[in-house]
């Protein structure tokens, strides 16, 4: 990615086509035969840069990849390809003793605080663990250092928490023994991994100012991973929105939220329950949820939810299922007896990149006028992506557009990944 | 909205639990009374541990052993609270029902949805039909957008928020008249959350149920329901239509939690001092004084009495009534420091 003019504030990390698979090990007789069971791409070829002193904020639902990104930041996710570049050094490709050196500057606070604490270690211990790791052998010199900790992140009196275990605290206190923990090597970089989704309403307020004011006193650079757009329109400089793998849309907080240009941040703003109830959630909202990443859709991985996908989002015919069955919800259930009939099965619609297939067992005509029918009714996206429909056998051929992938660019003020926003010529 | 002038489906009146424990008994709900009427969703809204969902589980007769009810719900007429564990066992499911928060724990992994749904409708119509079981049954799925090729298939091969579909469809496959619902978007990502408060929405709509929604989500309360309660401590403190009650709370945690709540249009960020207070031993008198910024002298002695309010509801607070204050009672709390290492 090249740097751009707008750019303000050293790049503190260079995150570059990272991708983060995983192997997935199937059953014992398919590995016994050494069939392919596929992979999970939980980071697919993402292009990132952390700015010194910012929020990044990485937004999206479960599955969406960010807390792997976010543990990739650590080395904590294996590479599968890419670099991540940090003080001359690439990340992606150290070893296991080089990564614990890297960790002085980049630290982690884990989303759940009573998973992420050991409950038979003391406050003091805890916190003091990552000390011992890093080399600080003397004891009087790491309580020292512990009891600083503690009451900067506001544990005090301080005296009575040293000895206290996880259990005997509460949840907002709990997380802030895991900040404690995070900002005691006094780290440039904290990835904080919804740090707050835990908690009650009346705490969260009250650890995200703290996080604030540690990032003033530390001068810490922040990368805050939540499915939370309220929060992070809050404490969020830049926002990255993540889907399956991707980041479908950067750039700077203010922007995202006056103008979101992705249909999949569109939707994501729209659907926040809001405490205003004069202001209601949408009734436009996509269908279905995140997909499987170990089969990912083909083109735009949103485009079976996207209320606008285009001709070449890449439609295929795992699309055509999800719409008959779609349809049928709406359809009584003596429609759906009999046109189920007319299509016959569906499982030969369920492989994954197919762009031809043929469909319906009842002959070509009743099957062609069903479709025909089921297209006027409901105006689905997917009709836009046929490019042919023809009698074979005793069915349907249908033929889908080539679909495309689309890259980031840039839209605006930020970038994005969907067709909708086109390259712009150069001048 | 609901027809004021019903009958109520439900009506509790001083629902109190207690949990044994060894250090002694924890007042988990305290003289909790609220009405339900046919179609009409009450959102029960409160932090965790206020007793929100011991009063839904309560309601239910699913307490755990060591638990202990009282106080009297009527149910068409008849107290549930003194019916005998056979009467309860017939009314729930075909009565009560319930949609719990994690729909993957509540599902027999190795029974198909159609087993689910036979079991379910033939333990409480067992002269239906295997045909008739089945057409309620898709109906039912259908109603909730799960198409019925998927009638056959096992919970696994479900995503997260068709299963949480599965578990609403099987809980109103009997029709019942009174539905607990505890957080049932809370372990869901914000589309499929959204796209739950809309069925949630449009239950009353097309099932006339009475809906009791736990949550400690103000935003899914002001997207759902026609009036809240909120809860603190084991009361509800303050209760009424939820546009009347957000715009313009009565009781200073209803403001407070209001003013906490991060959404987008957040421009500073609110939080109450402190965090609730140990159930076992209570404070005496209001049992958010020791967090309230409004708190008088008053508060800390004396337990205020439920007033009603001036655009209906009711609110428990000594600012609201229902008698005047002297001086003395008026005068402000002194509070003790709070720091931070108190809270939550």
């Amino acid at each position: 990615m090249q740097t751009r003019p707008d750019v303000r504030g050293d790049v503190l990390m260079d995150v570059r086509e990272l991708s983060v698979h995983y192997g997935l090990r199937g059953g014992s007789l398919a590995r016994l035969l050494g069939r392919e069971s596929g992979t999970v791409r939980a980071i697919d070829g993402v292009d990132l840069q952390l700015r010194k002193g910012e929020v990044l904020g990485l937004v999206g639902e479960s599955g969406s990849g960010k807390t792997t990104l976010g543990r990739a930041l650590l080395g904590l996710a294996p590479a599968t390809s890419g670099s991540i570049l940090f003080q001359d050094r690439d990340i992606a490709t150290l070893s296991g003793r080089e990564r614990r050196g890297i960790r002085r500057h980049i630290q982690m606070a884990f989303q759940d605080p009573n998973a992420a604490l050991n409950p038979s270690m003391t406050i003091e211990e805890a916190v003091g663990d990552a000390l011992r790791v890093h080399g600080v052998t003397s004891a009087a010199e790491r309580r020292a250092r512990v009891i600083e900790t503690l009451e900067r992140v506001g544990l005090a009196p301080v005296e009575l928490f040293l000895s206290k275990y996880p259990r005997d605290l509460s949840g907002g206190q709990k997380q802030r023994v895991v900040l404690a923990r995070s900002i005691i090597l006094k780290p440039d970089v904290l990835v904080a991994d919804e740090p707050i989704s835990m908690l009650d309403m009346s705490v969260r307020a009250k650890i995200l100012q703290l996080m604030l004011d540690l990032k003033q006193d530390l001068g810490l650079t922040y990368v805050y991973i939540t499915h939370d757009l309220a929060s992070a329109k809050y404490f969020c400089d830049r926002i990255a929105i993540m889907y399956l793998g991707r980041v479908v849309e950067i750039g700077p907080t203010e922007e995202i939220f006056a103008q979101p240009r992705h249909p999949y941040t569109q939707a994501l703003l729209r659907a926040i329950p809001d405490p205003d109830p004069s202001r209601m959630v949408a009734r436009d909202l996509p269908r279905g949820e995140i997909p499987d990443a170990a089969a990912p859709p083909t083109g735009c991985s949103f485009h079976p939810r996207c209320p606008v996908a285009q001709a070449e989002c890449g439609w295929e015919a795992r699309d055509l299922r999800t719409m008959l069955e779609s349809h049928w919800t709406r359809a009584t259930p003596e429609e759906y007896v009999r046109q189920a009939e007319v299509i016959g099965d569906l499982s030969h619609l369920d492989s994954p990149g197919v762009q031809t297939v043929t469909l319906g067992a009842g002959g070509a005509e009743p099957v062609q006028a069903l479709l025909d029918s089921i297209r006027s009714a409901e105006d689905d996206p997917l009709w836009r992506g046929v490019a042919e429909m023809a009698p074979e056998g005793s069915g349907v051929r249908v033929r889908f557009h080539d679909g495309v992938d689309p890259a980031l660019r840039r839209a605006g003020g930020v970038d994005v990944a969907c067709v909708l926003y086109p390259e712009t010529p150069a001048p | 909205m609901s027809d004021l002038t019903t009958e109520p489906v439900i009506s509790a009146r001083d629902v109190r639990v207690w949990y044994g424990t060894t250090r002694g008994a924890i007042q988990a709900v305290d003289g909790v009374s609220f009405d339900l009427r046919p179609g009409e969703t009450l959102g029960l809204v409160g932090e965790s541990g206020c007793g929100k969902s011991t009063l839904g589980r309560g309601l239910m007769g699913l307490l755990p052993d060591g638990a202990k009810r009282d106080g009297e719900v009527r149910y068409r007429g008849r107290d549930i609270f003194a019916m005998s564990p056979k009467e309860a066992y017939g009314l729930r499911g075909s009565d009560l029902g319930m949609i719990f928060q994690e729909p993957l724990t509540r599902l027999n992994p190795l029974m198909r949805i159609s087993e689910h749904f036979e079991e379910t409708i033939t333990q409480h119509e067992p002269k239906l039909s295997k045909d008739e079981v089945r057409t309620r049954a898709l109906e039912a799925l259908r109603l909730m957008g799960i198409p019925p090729t998927r009638y056959r298939s096992y919970p696994h091969e479900f995503s997260g928020g068709m299963r949480q579909r599965l578990m609403i469809a099987l809980a109103l496959v009997l029709r019942p008249a009174f539905v607990v619902a505890d957080e049932p978007t809370t372990a869901l990502d914000v589309l499929v959350e959204a796209q739950i408060v809309q069925i949630l929405n449009d239950l009353r709509r097309n099932f006339d149920t009475a809906l009791l929604l736990i949550t400690h989500n103000v935003g899914i309360v002001a997207e759902a329901c026609d009036r809240v309660a909120v809860m603190y401590a084991g009361r509800i403190v303050e209760q009424g239509t939820v546009a009347d009650v957000f715009s313009n709370p009565q009781h200073p945690y209803t403001r407070e939690l209001l003013a906490s709540t991060i959404s987008l249009s957040t421009t500073g960020l609110r939080f109450i001092p402190g965090s609730p207070p140990d159930l076992i031993d209570p404070p005496a008198g209001c049992r958010f004084h020791p967090r309230c910024p409004d708190a008088m002298r008053i508060c800390a002695s004396t337990s205020p009495i439920p007033t009603t309010r001036e655009a209906g509801g009711t609110v428990e607070c000594w600012l609201r009534g229902p008698r005047d204050l002297t001086p003395a009672e008026r005068a402000p709390l002194a509070h003790e420091e709070l720091s931070d290492a108190d809270e939550a």
